[in-house]
């Protein structure tokens, strides 16, 4: 296929995951911040939604307190944000624009209509009690987007490519989840277990993972083990392992000349993470851990962009 | 001042139909009157969301509207369109021939049937083009040719468009949507299906191909998704199965053209491209192309990749070159033209231009080389001002102008707010040539929507409607 249409398609997906992992954080953050709870605790709920995504900086550009208005928002409907929910869904559409033909038409009609909603709500902004349905909205785009593409596309190197996309913008997300969250309960004042309790299920929601978490340890619930939930579980479905498990799978159906290395590097990811122990990681730091961890992912990114997506000198 | 009457397409005289509407005329007589206005706000909605818009120029950039598609069909009779399709045959065929002749041996020109200077001083004339052989000797694998109906129900040909017509994308949607919004009209009606358009595109192409191709490689070539026809580009790479490709996909190596896949390079052999000459290889037209393909030219001189359209098709169909299309099928055919022309002045002409600059409150002036609606006047329909600043472009720039009398143009009803009211229509057969020449049957119906108005363009805030031919 054409290496334009594969980076559109790559993009594509990339685009609508992270629009479901913004929607997925801000729903937790909306909820956690209507536990009882001092202004600080709530401010930097709503900080760690920002620095989560490296958004600090550019936040503070426009809006000068960090509350929930504010970010809201900046991180739903702010156009000049590249990251909020608004710009996801407008560059999720433009790439599916870039590629209709490519796409079954009920891939783009999904996408299409899913952008001129957002499109509509942006006009008329939303009222508190209207958020949380929101964010449900967005969820349920992705998913019936990820559901048509799975059901109604032909399952061919384009296909790869979008899920290619996916699985690699959701390893990084769920990195940056677990990443924010121990720092932010490590950093934090000191609290009881119960505020730690309420931090760490958030956390657990914010992935889909509560329950699951629950089936699993059928224990409380406890910060090593939310850890080795998100990093090592190979059947939940947003944990590292299978991210990286599913980019190495897409990267060998993918491979073509140029792309050995990449392969290896991806490989050898997805290898580290299926037999290493949690205690492992702990001892070398979850946060250095996860650091590196995002560091691989980016240079992922940036090789397959160079080996598939990008070939513009004439190879 | 008596309102003029014009030919309807669907009424003989008020109450009464023409026979090819009596089936359709009784149904929609027996329509629940609310349930137009649904279907009208079902295929908006539906439009929109397939993004079945065009892009507006002149607008913020990415502004997509839809074009307005009426609900009622427009309909030919069968022996009507026999008439129409043997005239475009002849017609295309000559056009063809002359391209052919004109990149070639010039004989056209040496018999004097057209003025050499018309020719060899035409902007759109190519002389990269001369002596170069093209596969089947055809330049314009797809046509466009503008027809419409006047005075007591003639057909006229309004322009012949052979570089690069757009709009079958919506024949092909109005059908479909047609089909779902009322589908019992189809069981009542032998209407001929025009589905197949793609298929016979893509068969097309593909006999087209560089000789000694085997397998060919057909791609879409598009300038990219904000040019106002992306969606059809799309729209056609998709149902034929083939790649839509921008100028930044495709390099020359080695006196071939490549495209950049996931693979590694792969060999194009032909191009639909929907990319006017000048953008298509900055090597050789416009510098400052960002869409074309470096040396593509060169490679195409070299037969190793068809062009469709071809170069330099646009000297055939320019305005200024439309009067002599009849003298063509005359010289190349030794046929009788089956279409007419519109009388035509050509304002390079001191006398015609003293007539054209007496009557410009009666005449619709073109430029030659314009398209699309833009930089024309239409003398009935301007102010004062409008044909005194006319004027002025006119008098210093003749050549740049022909002008028409306005023609009656016929009017079919479409669906308004008030109800039911004739508008003005034109109609776009498409055109293939290949080792035959083909087409499916009627084409797309451009309305004016504003009442009396005699523009049907898209980009001039004209719509749409399905375009029945009626089978025997």
């Amino acid at each position: 296929m054409l290496s334009r249409t594969a980076d559109h398609l790559f993009w594509l997906a990339r685009y609508i995951e992270r629009a479901e992992n913004i929607a997925r954080l801000l729903d937790i953050t909306w909820q956690t911040s209507l536990a009882p709870q001092s202004i600080e605790s709530a401010s930097r709920n709503w900080q760690a939604a920002l620095s989560c995504n490296d958004l600090l900086a550019s936040y503070s550009k426009t809006y000068s307190d960090v509350t929930a208005e504010n970010v809201l928002a900046f991180m739903v409907f702010d156009a000049h944000n590249p990251s909020s929910i608004f710009s996801c869904l407008k560059a999720a559409r433009e790439n599916a624009h870039a590629v209709r033909g490519t796409l079954t038409s009920e891939m783009w009609e999904t996408i299409n209509s899913t952008w001129l909603e957002m499109l509509n709500v942006s006009k008329r902004k939303l009222q508190d009690e209207e958020f949380s349905g929101f964010f449900e909205w967005v969820k349920t785009r992705s998913s019936l987007s990820r559901g048509v593409t799975f059901g109604t596309m032909l399952h061919d190197d384009a296909f790869c490519f979008i899920r290619l996309g996916t699985y690699l913008e959701r390893a990084d997300n769920t990195a940056r989840l677990l990443d924010v969250k121990y720092y932010l309960i490590a950093e934090g004042e000191p609290v009881g277990i119960a505020a730690d309790y309420y931090q760490w299920g958030a956390l657990l929601r914010s992935v889909s993972a509560f329950e699951i978490y629950r089936r699993v340890y059928r224990d409380s619930v406890l910060p090593n083990k939310v850890a080795e939930l998100l990093i090592i579980n190979s059947e939940l479905p947003r944990s590292l392992t299978t991210c990286m498990t599913e980019v190495a799978s897409m990267l060998e159906k993918l491979a073509n000349q140029h792309s050995n290395e990449t392969q290896r590097l991806a490989g050898q990811l997805s290898a580290q993470l299926r037999y290493v122990k949690i205690e492992e990681i702990l001892e070398e730091g979850l946060h250095p851990y996860l650091e590196k961890f995002q560091n691989r992912i980016y240079d992922l990114g940036m090789r397959i962009s160079h080996d598939f997506l990008m070939p513009m000198r004439a190879a | 001042m008596a309102k003029p009457v014009f030919y309807d397409e669907m009424m003989v005289a008020p109450e009464a139909l023409r026979p090819h509407y009596q089936a359709y005329g009784q149904w929609l007589n027996n329509l629940p009157k609310d349930r137009l206005a649904r279907k009208k706000a079902e295929a908006d909605l539906t439009f929109h969301r397939l993004g079945i818009t065009f892009a507006v120029y002149g607008e913020e950039a990415g502004t997509e509207r839809l074009i307005p598609f009426d609900l009622l069909p427009r309909v030919i009779p069968a022996d009507e369109w026999k008439m129409l399709q043997k005239g475009l045959e002849q017609r295309v065929n000559a056009l063809n021939l002359f391209l052919h002749d004109i990149y070639h041996g010039q004989e056209i020109l040496r018999a004097g049937v057209v003025p050499a200077e018309q020719i060899l001083r035409n902007a759109q004339y190519r002389p990269e083009m001369q002596g170069v052989d093209v596969p089947n000797n055809i330049y314009a694998h797809i046509a466009g040719v503008d027809m419409v109906r006047a005075g007591a129900g003639e057909f006229y040909v309004l322009e012949d468009n052979l570089r690069v017509p757009s709009g079958v994308s919506y024949m092909l949607e109005n059908r479909k949507m047609m089909m779902r919004l009322f589908p019992e009209l189809f069981v009542k009606h032998a209407v001929a299906p025009v589905q197949h358009y793609p298929d016979m595109l893509l068969d097309n192409l593909r006999i087209c191909a560089p000789q000694g191709v085997e397998n060919p490689t057909v791609v879409v070539l598009t300038p990219g998704s904000f040019n106002s026809a992306y969606f059809e580009h799309a729209f056609l790479a998709q149902q034929m199965g083939v790649e839509l490709v921008e100028g930044r996909d495709l390099f020359v190596r080695d006196d071939s053209v490549y495209m950049r896949t996931t693979q590694g390079p792969k060999r194009v052999d032909v191009i639909y491209r929907r990319l006017d000459d000048d953008f298509l290889d900055p090597l050789a037209f416009r510098q400052d192309s960002m869409l074309g393909v470096a040396g593509l030219l060169s490679v195409y001189r070299a037969g190793r990749v068809t062009l469709a359209n071809a170069i330099g098709t646009g000297v055939a169909d320019d305005k200024s070159i439309y009067p002599y299309v009849p003298d063509m099928i005359r010289f190349y055919l030794d046929e009788t033209p089956i279409l007419n022309n519109v009388p035509t002045h050509m304002c390079r002409k001191p006398e015609e231009l003293a007539y054209v600059l007496d009557h410009l409150d009666e005449l619709v002036v073109k430029e030659t080389h314009g398209a699309g609606g833009y930089g024309m006047l239409v003398g009935p329909a301007a102010t004062k001002a409008e044909i005194e600043e006319f004027r002025s472009h006119l008098m210093a720039n003749p050549n740049k102008y022909i002008a028409q009398p306005t023609l009656a143009l016929s009017t079919c009803p479409i669906f308004v707010d008030s109800g039911i009211a004739p508008r003005h229509i034109d109609l776009r057969p498409f055109v293939l040539s290949g080792k035959d020449i083909r087409m499916v049957p009627g084409g797309l119906t451009r309305v004016a929507l504003r009442e009396g108005s005699l523009v049907v363009n898209s980009s001039q805030g004209g719509g749409t409607k399905d375009t029945w031919v009626l089978e025997e």
